[in-house]
């Protein structure tokens, strides 16, 4: 039986994270690179472990009036779920369409 | 616990909460934070999360902010890394002597 759950089993967690982010955020631009080959064999990252560490670029309108502590706690909190299972760690640009010049 | 780590980061002007030691990081964005700290001539104090469980769970709630390293600045959160990495000007302001802020020909 393949019903929705096991559809969104099979997506990788970078596809899952753009459709939390691209969702919630509203995102002019999402650039999502997995970065977690340069963390191969680090202590934290189990069992040889895929998809454990990102660099992630999102402009957003929703960023404005907020600060850089508060954009990283919005992309944080949205991927929660991740960072509860195997995701390690990201790192983050946060920029409004104004900052970012576009 | 709150209370416990109110103290915590009220005790220093720069306390960082990362993974090792200032001389033994165990995490590349906990080491890359010590190097900002350092080569900006900062004095800071360190917490290792790795070595006490509920410090590193408990920050986690209190920061609201679910990785590390973490670094407080006058008792508040001032960012992770990435936020380290970007407004490290800010962070000459907390030298003991202001560095006169000059250029080269």
């Amino acid at each position: 039986m393949m019903g929705s759950r096991g559809t969104s089993a099979v997506l990788s967690r970078a596809a899952r994270m753009r459709q939390k982010l691209q969702s919630a955020l509203e995102a002019s631009t999402l650039d999502i690179e997995d970065v977690s080959y340069q963390h191969a064999g680090h202590a934290a990252v189990k069992d040889n472990a895929n998809e454990t560490h990102f660099n992630i670029k999102v402009i957003s309108p929703k960023f404005e009036g907020q600060s850089l502590v508060k954009r990283h706690r919005m992309v944080y909190d949205l991927l929660t779920d991740e960072l509860n299972s195997g995701l390690h760690a990201i790192s983050i640009v946060a920029k409004t369409p104004k900052e970012s010049g576009s | 616990m709150r209370e416990t780590l109110d103290k915590v980061v009220g005790a220093h002007k720069v306390v960082l909460f990362m993974k090792g030691t200032k001389d033994f990081p165990q995490c590349g964005f906990s080491h890359t934070v010590v190097q900002i700290l350092r080569s900006l001539d900062v004095p800071f104090e360190t917490l290792d999360v790795l070595s006490n469980e509920a410090l590193r769970q408990g920050l986690k709630d209190y920061s609201s902010w679910p990785t590390f390293p973490q670094l407080y600045i006058d008792g508040e959160f001032f960012g992770g890394c990435d936020i380290t990495l970007s407004q490290a000007f800010y962070l000459l302001w907390l030298k003991p002597t202001h560095m006169t802020v000059a250029s080269c020909v």
